[in-house]
C-alpha cells in the first residue's frame, strides 16, 4: 500500500520495541464486545487509475457548465475563476498545513488570512472580519446569536426574502434554544417589510439579506433607521458578494454585523459545498464575535508578523462559555476568496460587477420582450423573479434537453410564487446564450 | 512565578478565596485581584468590567480577566453596587499586573453591608490558604 | 546519530497585498462586454471596494512566497496529537477537481445530480460498514458542527419521549468543542474526571448520571490515547437512566475494522473526514464532520436525505421528526469526494492495516521518549501518547520551549498544554504515514532538544532559530488587536 512506509522488518522491530507480540496484541485490551468481527463490506482497493476511470465517469454524470447553460442562481453562482487560484491552493504548504496554532511556521497562513480579513472588512464596509466560518447559512445563525449576546434580549426578525434554506438553518440553531424568531414578510416589490417591527418586544436584531434571495436590493439605510429606535441590531446577509462591486455595501448603510456566503469569489460550486462563511462586524463587538482572528504583531526582534489571537473567545479556552463551537472552518476557501479579490482589484470588481448587472439586465430584458411578467418591481442583481407565460414547464423541460438550465421553479421555497421562476444571469453567460434561451422561448 | 514569600499582600486590603481584594475606604469598597493572582495569570490584556449601576451579591461573578490563553471570572467579595470602575483599565490591562492594588484596582462597590469585609480574609489567613 | 533535517531556507520577504500593485494592473481576465449598459439608480451604487489592483504575475509571487513560510505535511512530519495529520492522496484532490463535480449546482432536477447522489449514498454506506453504526448524515461542515448535529439528535430523541433534559457528562479530557456544542444546544455540560489509568470509571459516571441527564459526550479513543475499556458499562449505565451515548470519533484512526461503535453502545457517532480519511486540513479548512446513529436515532438526521426511487437516487425533505438543517445545501459535498476516494484506495484491509500502524507508531514512540519524558500515564496507548515537562523544569525550561526548539530540527511541534489534565502536555500523533525511520529522527531531535536544554536552556527558550519570524508577541496583538491593514 503505497501511503503505508512499514516493511515487514521495520513492523517486527517496532513491535518488539512496543513489546507486542504482533499489530494484533496491540489491541487486546479492547473488550471483546466492542470488536468488530465482521469486516466492513467495502469494495475492494483500487489502484489509483482505476478510481480516477469510475469517479471521472461519475463526474460526467453532472452537467458542467462549459456543456450547460445555467441560469440558475439561488444562493450558488457559477462564475469565472482564474486558473491562478486552484493553483496556487493546491500548494502542499497551504492544503495540508493544520490551523496555524504555531506561528513560526504558519507565517504564510497567518498573512494569507490576515489579508483575507482585510479585503473582506473593506469588501463589506466594516471595521473587521473573522478567518471564516463554515458557509453563508450557519455565519447568518452565528450573527443572530452574537446579537442575543451583545443586546441581552431574546427575540430575532428575520426577513422571509433570506435564502430559505438559511431560514431552516437558523430555525434548527435556535431550535434547542428558545429564542424567538420572527418572520418579516416581504411586499409587493420583492422587499422586506418591517412595518411590524414596532410591535416586537425584545428584539436583539433584524436580519435582512441584500440582494435579496429574489435578487431584490433592500434598503438597508432604512432599516438601519428603524432598527435604531428600538435598539436592535442590524444584521445584513448576503449570498452574492460580486454585488458590493456595483451597489453599497452594507456596511456604509449602517449595519451591525455583515454574515454571507462567499463561494462567488473564486470558490467551485461543488454540489453546494464547501462555501465561505464571511463574518464582519464593528470593532465595538470584536469580543463577542464567533470564530478565529489573526493579528497582526511583532516578533522578539521587532519584525512583523502574525498570530491567532483574542482566542479566550473560543472553544478551546472558553469551553462551554465560548462564543462559538467552531474550530475547523473555511482557511482554504478564505485563501481563495483573497486571492480572488486580490486578483480582480479596485477596477476589476466594478467592472465585473456591472457586467453581471448588465448581462442579467439584458436578460430581464429579452424575457419581458417574449411576455413575461415581472412581479416585484425592485433593482435587482444577478437574478430576478418571472412569471412566464403559462405553459413554461413544458419550454422548460424542453430546454433541459437541449442543455439550458432555465431558472429554478419557486413553488418548493414559496408555494405562494407557484408558477414563478428565479433566473439568473452571471458574467459567464454570453449574449448569444441569452438570444438562444429566449429564441427557444419564443418558439 | 513568585514564591510565596515573594508576593506583596499589603496589610490594609482583605482578600477573597478567589483571589480578590477588598479595600474600605470610606463607604465604599475597592475591588481588585491580588498579586498572588495577577502572577497566576501571567500577562493580563483584557479586564471584562460590569457597568456602573449594576448590582451582585457576594461570590457573584461581575466581570472577568483574560490573559492570552486564559480566562478567570471574577467574584464580587462583598454584596453591592457598582459605583465606579476602572476604565484606564481598557487601554492599559497591564496595570493589573503592575500595580494590583494601586493602579490595577477593578471595580468600586456601594456595599449592602459594610462589615461584610471583615469576613474576609486578613493577609495573614490568605497567606495560610496559598500554603495550603 | 541519525542525520537530521535542519530547515534552511529560501524565505523571501513579502510585504502585505496592498503594499504591492499599481492603480491599473489587472490580474483577471475579464470576460467580453457583448451587452450594452443599462441605466442603474445611481442612489443605490457605490465606487466598489478598496482593493490593491495586482497582475497576475504579482498574485502568484505574492502567495508562492507566502506559501514557503508555511509548513505542511508535504514538508514534513506533523505529530499533532488529536489531528490525525497523515498523508493527503493527491488523486483526491486531482478527482474533486473534476469539472462535473466543481461545476455541479446543487439546486438541479436530480436526474441531472446523480453523479454526486451515488458518491453521497455510498460514502454514507461505508462509513455505516466502517464505523458499524445503522445510519449517516454527510451534511455536517465540521467536526463541531457533527457534535450540535448529534447534540440536537439526542435533544430531538428525549423530546420524542416527552421529557427535556438539561445536562450532559463531559469528561475532563474532552476538547473545548465538546462542552461548547453542548452549551450550543442548551445543555449544561458536567464534568467527570478520568481515573488514574486515564480513562472512565464507570462509577464515577454512576455517580452522576440521573434522569435529568441527557446522555454522555465520550471521545473514544480519549485524548490520552487511550481506548475507553469500560466503554460497554459506562453505556449501561447512561442507557438504564434513559441517556444516550455521544461518542466524539475524531480519534478514529486508531480503530478502523477493529472496534464495532455500535457495540460499544454508542448512540451517536461524528467522524472527521480531514482527520480520518485523509481529506486535508487545508490550514484550518474546510473538512467534514458526517454523524452516524443507531437505527432508532435515524428518523431525527437532518435533512434533505438520499433516498431511493425506482434506481434514481433522489433528495427528499419527507422527514417529520428532522432536526432539520445545519448547512445551506448538502454538507461540504467537494470534501466527501476526497474521502470517498481514500475509501476506495483503501478497502477494508488497508484501512484496518493503517489503524494497527497509527497505533503501533505511537506505541513505539511512547517507548523511545518515555526514557526523556514524564509520561503520566505508562501503559499501551492507541493512536497517541501524552507526555510532559516534568523532568525538564529543573532546566527551567517548558514545553513551549521543548517544541519551539524541535522547529529547528525540522518538525512540526505536537498538540502541547493539551488535554488540561496532564500539566505541560506533549502530545504526540504520528499517524501511520510515517515511517519508521521517521519516527527515529523525531526521536532522536527530541533527545537532542533536551541535552541541549541541561547545556543551553537559552537556545530552547529563543527557539525557533531559523523560521521567518522568532516567537511572537502574542500579549501585544490581544492588547491592542490589528485585526486588518
Amino acid at each position: 500500500m503505497r501511503f503505508l512506509p512499514h516493511t515487514k522488518e521495520d513492523i517486527a522491530s517496532m513491535l518488539d520495541v512496543a513489546g507486542a507480540k504482533n499489530l494484533e496484541t496491540l489491541f487486546s485490551k479492547i473488550p471483546k464486545n466492542c470488536r468488530m468481527t465482521k469486516k466492513p463490506r467495502l469494495p475492494d482497493p483500487l489502484t489509483e487509475w482505476e478510481i480516477y476511470d469510475y469517479i471521472v465517469n461519475l463526474s460526467k454524470e453532472l452537467p458542467a457548465a462549459h456543456e450547460y447553460k445555467m441560469f440558475i442562481g439561488a444562493g450558488s453562482y457559477h462564475h469565472n475563476i482564474p486558473s491562478t487560484i486552484p493553483f496556487l491552493l493546491s500548494r502542499s504548504e497551504f492544503y495540508t498545513a493544520y490551523t496555524p496554532y504555531q506561528p513560526e511556521i504558519s507565517q504564510g497562513a497567518l498573512q494569507a488570512v490576515y489579508e483575507y480579513q482585510t479585503l473582506t472588512a473593506k469588501l463589506l464596509g466594516m471595521d473587521i472580519a473573522n478567518a471564516s466560518l463554515y458557509d453563508g447559512a450557519s455565519a447568518l445563525a452565528e450573527a443572530l446569536l452574537m446579537a442575543i449576546r451583545i443586546k441581552k434580549k431574546t427575540t430575532v426578525a428575520v426577513s422571509a426574502a433570506i435564502h430559505p434554506n438559511y431560514r431552516r438553518v437558523i430555525q434548527t440553531y435556535f431550535q434547542p434554544s428558545g429564542y424567538t424568531i420572527i418572520e418579516l414578510p416581504y411586499l409587493k416589490n420583492g422587499c422586506t417589510d418591517i412595518s411590524a417591527i414596532d410591535k416586537i418586544d425584545d428584539l436583539a436584531a433584524i436580519a435582512i439579506q441584500s440582494p435579496n434571495f429574489f435578487g431584490c436590493i433592500e434598503d438597508l439605510s432604512y432599516i438601519k433607521k428603524q432598527s435604531q429606535k428600538i435598539e436592535s441590531l442590524l444584521i445584513a446577509s448576503f449570498a452574492e458578494p460580486i454585488s458590493f462591486g456595483l451597489y453599497k455595501n452594507p456596511g456604509i448603510q449602517g449595519a451591525d454585523i455583515v454574515c454571507g456566503e462567499g463561494q462567488s469569489l473564486g470558490i467551485p460550486q461543488s454540489f453546494g459545498g464547501p462555501g465561505l462563511g464571511m463574518f464582519a462586524t464593528k470593532m465595538d463587538y470584536v469580543r463577542r464575535m464567533p470564530g478565529r482572528l489573526v493579528g497582526k504583531t511583532v516578533d522578539m526582534d521587532g519584525r512583523e508578523g502574525f498570530v491567532l489571537t483574542l482566542a479566550t473567545r473560543e472553544q478551546h479556552i472558553r469551553r462551554e462559555k465560548a462564543t462559538s463551537n467552531i474550530c475547523t472552518n473555511s482557511s482554504l476557501n478564505a485563501l481563495a476568496a483573497a486571492m480572488y479579490m486580490a486578483s480582480l482589484g479596485s477596477t476589476g470588481m466594478r467592472e465585473l460587477s456591472r457586467l453581471n448587472y448588465d448581462k442579467t439586465e439584458y436578460l430581464k430584458q429579452s424575457l419581458v420582450n417574449v411576455g413575461f411578467k415581472l412581479p416585484f418591481d425592485s433593482p435587482t442583481f444577478n437574478e430576478f423573479v418571472v412569471k412566464p407565460p403559462k405553459g413554461f414547464h413544458k419550454t422548460y423541460n424542453r430546454l433541459l434537453k437541449k442543455k439550458f438550465i432555465a431558472g429554478l421553479p419557486l413553488k418548493r421555497f414559496y408555494p405562494e410564487l407557484a408558477g414563478h421562476y428565479m433566473m439568473c444571469a452571471t458574467e459567464t453567460v454570453s449574449r448569444d446564450d441569452i438570444d438562444a434561451l429566449v429564441q427557444e422561448v419564443r418558439s | 512565578m513568585k514564591e510565596i514569600d515573594q508576593l506583596i499582600l499589603p496589610d490594609d486590603v482583605r482578600f477573597s478565596k478567589d483571589h480578590e481584594w477588598a479595600k474600605n475606604e470610606g463607604n465604599n469598597v475597592k475591588v481588585g485581584i491580588s498579586d498572588y493572582a495577577q502572577d497566576q495569570l501571567g500577562d493580563i490584556v483584557f479586564v471584562e468590567m460590569p457597568q456602573i449601576g449594576d448590582t451582585f451579591k457576594k461570590d457573584e461573578e461581575f466581570g472577568s480577566i483574560e490573559s492570552v490563553k486564559a480566562v478567570s471570572e471574577i467574584y464580587m467579595p462583598v454584596s453591592g453596587e457598582i459605583v465606579s470602575i476602572n476604565t484606564e483599565l481598557e487601554d492599559h490591562p497591564e496595570q493589573v499586573n503592575q500595580s494590583p492594588y494601586d493602579k490595577g484596582w477593578i471595580i468600586e462597590i456601594k456595599p449592602d453591608d459594610l462589615s461584610e469585609i471583615d469576613t474576609l480574609m486578613t493577609n495573614k489567613d490568605y497567606i495560610a490558604m496559598l500554603k495550603g | 546519530m541519525t542525520v537530521l533535517p535542519n530547515s534552511s531556507g529560501l524565505v523571501m520577504d513579502e510585504p502585505l497585498l496592498w503594499e504591492k500593485g499599481k492603480k491599473g494592473r489587472n490580474g483577471f481576465s475579464l470576460p467580453r462586454r457583448d451587452v450594452d449598459k443599462f441605466p442603474v439608480d445611481k442612489k443605490l451604487i457605490s465606487k466598489g471596494p478598496d482593493f490593491p489592483d495586482l497582475s497576475e504575475v504579482d498574485v502568484i509571487r505574492h502567495y508562492t512566497r507566502l506559501s514557503q513560510w508555511n509548513f505542511g505535511i508535504d514538508t514534513g512530519m506533523y505529530p499533532l496529537g488529536s489531528c490525525t495529520m497523515k498523508y493527503n492522496p493527491k488523486l483526491n484532490h486531482i478527482l474533486s477537481g473534476f469539472s462535473g463535480f466543481t461545476h455541479a449546482h446543487p439546486l438541479l432536477p436530480d436526474h441531472l445530480s446523480q453523479g454526486a447522489l451515488k458518491i453521497m449514498a455510498l460514502l454514507e454506506t461505508f462509513l455505516s460498514e466502517i464505523t458499524g453504526m445503522d445510519a449517516v448524515t454527510l451534511q455536517p461542515a465540521a467536526g463541531a458542527q457533527g457534535e450540535l448535529a448529534g447534540m440536537l439528535l439526542i435533544d430531538a430523541f428525549h423530546k420524542s419521549k416527552g421529557s427535556h433534559r438539561s445536562k450532559i457528562i463531559v469528561p475532563d479530557t474532552a476538547h473545548g468543542t465538546n462542552p461548547a456544542s453542548a452549551a450550543l444546544c442548551g445543555f449544561q455540560a458536567v464534568p467527570v474526571a478520568s481515573n488514574e489509568n486515564g480513562i472512565l470509571s464507570s462509577k464515577a459516571v454512576a455517580d452522576i448520571m440521573d434522569e435529568d441527564t441527557a446522555g454522555i459526550m465520550v471521545t473514544n479513543p480519549n485524548t490520552l490515547g487511550f481506548f475507553e475499556d469500560n466503554i460497554l458499562e459506562i453505556a449501561d449505565i447512561v442507557h438504564t437512566k434513559g441517556g444516550q451515548v455521544y461518542c466524539d470519533g475524531a480519534n478514529m484512526n486508531a480503530i478502523m475494522g477493529i472496534v464495532d461503535m455500535k457495540k460499544c453502545g454508542i448512540d451517536v457517532l461524528h467522524l472527521n473526514l480531514h482527520k480520518t480519511f485523509s481529506t486535508p486540513h487545508g490550514g484550518g479548512g474546510p473538512g467534514a464532520g458526517p454523524v452516524c446513529v443507531k437505527k432508532h436515532l435515524e428518523p431525527f438526521l437532518p435533512i434533505p436525505r438520499i433516498i431511493e426511487k425506482k434506481g434514481t437516487l433522489m433528495l427528499s425533505d419527507n422527514f417529520p421528526k428532522t432536526i432539520g438543517k445545519l448547512h445551506g445545501f448538502y454538507g461540504n459535498f467537494n470534501v466527501m469526494v476526497k474521502a470517498f476516494s481514500y475509501i476506495l484506495t483503501m478497502g477494508a484491509k488497508d484501512l484496518k492495516k493503517a489503524s494497527q500502524l497509527a497505533v503501533l507508531n505511537a506505541n513505539y514512540i511512547k517507548e523511545k521518549l518515555k526514557e526523556i519524558f514524564y509520561l503520566p500515564y505508562d501503559r499501551p496507548c492507541m493512536h497517541e501518547c501524552v507526555f510532559s515537562d516534568k523532568h525538564q523544569k529543573e532546566y527551567n525550561v517548558n514545553t513551549l520551549d521543548i517544541v519551539k526548539r524541535l522547529i529547528d530540527y525540522g518538525f512540526h511541534p505536537p498538540t502541547i498544554y493539551f488535554p488540561l489534565v496532564v500539566e505541560g502536555a506533549i502530545m504526540i500523533e504520528p499517524t501511520e504515514t510515517e515511517s519508521k525511520e521517521d519516527i527515529d529522527r523525531l526521536v532522536d531531535a527530541f533527545k537532542a532538544v533536551v541535552e541541549e536544554a541541561k547545556i543551553d536552556p537559552d537556545l530552547l527558550r529563543n527557539a525557533p532559530h531559523n523560521c521567518k519570524v522568532k516567537r511572537l508577541d502574542e500579549v501585544t496583538a490581544a492588547r491592542h488587536p490589528c485585526l486588518s491593514g
